[in-house]
């Protein structure tokens, strides 16, 4: 059924439909809503969950952390700085091969403290062994949620999932969303069975130290397994199709108007709905322009990306985020899907924008258009004010 | 099942540990049907590497700071599975873990009313890295971090009161012991577990390496800091003090003399009357002195 909802609200109904049986957040803006829409439920009896409010968000993936291994699935999300806080916790319980879904309502870094939309926050935690799934509207955040149980809780797989949304746009956003039906869900997500559990009955010591004899196999494995969900992702996609009729194809990429395209754009999140409509606007021109979305950012699917872009003349990446010192993540992972390949476009230019949430028009993708010739470009922001760069500290 | 194989031998303690001598009787004292989350530290690193663990019972680690939150959400989740009623969850970690960097998180515990026993084992510094200090550490203490020179007495911060802090919270049970006091120490276990919310017990657990005593002297000096009045014996249920480690005090010189990390004390009367001081207070406080 079609319902106008808050994006927040969205996901709290997409949680609900998941049935966790531990709930712990720390709030922080923009991924407040989302708890709050849970607390309400949980207090009204609508859900059946331990909802715990803790002290930080270090202590609510923690919680989550110790619910998931005694064998109860359940959900954390958080933002920017809370991400940052639990960090630690982040990679843990990929280390530890727990499945478990995080939103990251995506907002920037502090310092200068900004409370909008970039994606450094989830960026920043890119290499924890996480899948990190990038939505661009709200019915992919509610898709991506159950999709992220599924895929998450797979005896293959084990390993959690990071559903990451554009804070305030797609949070506090109002769209249509087809809100699954709940005994569907029950036939695409069985209750969660766990391959390890803290239970007195089968007494098993969990988290024990690795030295140099054993670590470095325990990180293989999560390479392996992600290398593994470049294929198991899409097998869900597909018994998601089947059930629900909603098509993501592989759910890695999205390719929009790639085939002929002259230009293409890389991009992620909400920012591919802008980025869209330029595209069609300059279609109808008669102009080649595609868009190429990439969903999964981890796994990263190199293979995909270059055979989409490989004839590709001219391709621009669009980062919402940066890498202080190197290109920034998106474009570092494109550039690197054409190393020692045959084929490649003749320029991968590289384009900053909307950090610490600012906007990203129609008006800014054309400027990229506009920019992306044959000379690469290393990295460039745009709509930068120069005005602001004039300020100096002594001589 | 026997008790006596939930912790089993053959982990890699140091001879002469306290903490391992007490973590073995908090979880025989506890019994099998128990969950156990430790934070990183001491017990966690001698106990549990893999592919050997001596735990016989379900046993996590995660991070040092967060055992006191990952023990909330097993027993979040026990509750969600009904099975709450008949499973015993401790959190358990050295005295940094708890007193510095996990106090946010055991403060998070003790408020929020889980049913969960926390343990500190308070060897008074930072072992696991190397005899550091911690917010626990006795003033004057000499550590890796706090070491004597021209310049310096040693730890200048007497131990942080963590048992009044834990009470502060307004949990029902609290209590300190010690690694000389065995029987003691199970019945604590005991008591605290026949009560529902959480509780906090502090053990004082000697540690050769940091403290620089000789490894058969474990017991004696865990004794003598109770018997000098420096490490208090208390039990608070509901607030309410309901029994304390009685003492005929001696003077906090025999303590001392017996580590190294108190030796540079040992030449300078001024420095040992202010230990005695401390010793004084706490005796007074909680009135430890035998009558007659
Ligand atoms: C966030 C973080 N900071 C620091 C460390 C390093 N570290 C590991 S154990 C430890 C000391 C543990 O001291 P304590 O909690 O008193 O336990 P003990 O080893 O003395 O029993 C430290 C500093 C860490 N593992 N994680
Ligand atoms: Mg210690």
């Amino acid at each position: 059924m079609k319902e106008l909802l808050e994006g927040s609200r969205a996901v709290a109904e997409a949680v609900k439909l998941c049935k966790p049986g531990v709930i712990s957040a720390y709030p922080i803006t923009p991924q407040t809503h989302i708890v709050e829409e849970l607390a309400q439920m949980v207090a009204s009896g609508e859900l059946d969950s331990q909802f715990i409010n803790v002290e930080s968000e270090h202590s609510a993936a923690s919680v989550v952390l110790g619910a998931v291994a005694t064998g109860v699935r359940a959900f954390t999300a958080t933002s920017s700085q809370g991400l940052l806080y639990m960090g630690e916790v982040v990679f843990n319980i990929a280390g530890m091969r727990l499945p478990l879904v995080m939103t990251c309502a995506n907002r920037a870094i502090s310092a200068p403290i900004n409370i909008w939309n970039d994606q450094q926050d989830s960026i920043s935690l890119r290499d924890a062994g996480w899948i990190q799934l990038y939505a661009e509207n709200n019915q992919e955040v509610v898709d991506f949620h159950l999709m992220g149980y599924r895929i998450s809780e797979d005896k293959s797989m084990m390993l959690p999932v990071m559903v990451c949304m554009d804070g305030f746009i797609l949070t506090h956003g109002m769209e249509m969303v087809d809100m699954p039906e709940q005994e569907k869900v029950g036939i695409f997500l069985p209750p969660y069975q766990p391959l390890y559990k803290l239970d007195p009955a089968f007494p098993i010591s969990m988290g024990l130290l690795a030295d140099p004899d054993y670590y470095m196999e325990t990180r293989f494995a999560i390479k392996e397994t992600l290398k593994d969900a470049l294929q198991f992702i899409p097998k869900v996609a597909l018994e998601f199709k089947n059930i629900f009729g909603r098509d993501y194809k592989d759910c890695l990429v999205e390719e929009y108007h790639t085939k002929d395209a002259e230009k293409v754009i890389v991009a992620m999140g909400s920012v591919c709905g802008t980025i869209k409509e330029v595209v069609d606007e300059f279609r109808k021109k008669g102009k080649k322009i595609g868009l190429l979305r990439i969903i999964s950012f981890r796994p990263f699917p190199y293979q995909r990306v270059y055979e989409i872009l490989k004839d590709i003349p001219r391709v621009a990446v669009l980062d919402k985020s940066v890498s202080l010192g190197a290109y920034s993540p998106l474009a570092i992972e494109i550039k690197a899907a054409f190393a020692g390949k045959k084929k490649a476009p003749q320029a991968i230019s590289s384009f900053v924008a909307g950090l610490g949430g600012r906007d990203i028009t129609p008006e800014s993708i054309k400027d990229i258009l506009r920019k992306l010739t044959q000379k690469e470009i290393d990295l460039e922001f745009i709509d930068l004010k120069p005005e602001l760069l004039k300020e100096s500290y002594g001589d | 099942m026997e008790t006596d194989t939930l912790f089993k031998p053959g982990h890699t303690a140091c001879a002469g540990c306290g903490q391992a001598i007490g973590a073995k009787l908090v979880i025989e004292s506890a019994g099998p049907n128990t969950i156990v989350v430790n934070n990183t530290g001491c017990l966690e690193v001698f106990s549990a590497k893999y592919p050997e663990s001596a735990w016989n019972v379900p046993w996590i680690h995660s991070l040092f700071e967060n055992a006191a939150a990952v023990a909330s959400g097993v027993e979040a989740a026990l509750i969600y599975l009904g099975k709450k009623a008949n499973t015993n969850v401790i959190a358990q970690g050295g005295d940094g873990s708890t007193a510095d960097i996990g106090l946010q998180a055991l403060s998070g515990m003790l408020e929020r009313g889980h049913d969960i026993l926390y343990v500190c084992y308070d060897n008074e510094a930072y072992m696991n890295t190397g005899v550091q200090r911690s917010g626990l550490t006795p003033f004057s203490s000499a550590t890796t971090t706090s070491p004597v020179g021209a310049k310096s007495f040693g730890n200048i911060r007497p131990k942080k009161p963590m048992p009044e802090i834990a009470l502060a919270h307004g949990i029902p049970y609290m209590a300190t012991c010690s690694s000389a006091f065995m029987q003691d120490i199970q019945r604590k276990i005991k008591k605290a577990l026949s009560i529902k919310g959480p509780k906090y017990i502090q053990m004082h657990v000697p540690c050769p390496l940091g403290w620089r005593h000789e490894s058969e002297l474990t017991l004696q000096v865990a004794k003598l800091a109770v018997e000098t009045g420096l490490y208090p014996i208390v039990e608070y249920e509901n607030g309410v003090l309901i029994s304390k480690g009685e003492i005929t005090p001696k003077p906090v010189e025999e303590y001392l003399k017996v580590q190294g990390r108190f030796k540079h004390l040992l030449t300078n009367p001024e420095a040992i009357k202010q230990i005695q001081d401390i010793a004084d207070y706490n005796i007074q406080k909680y009135g430890l002195k035998k009558e007659g």
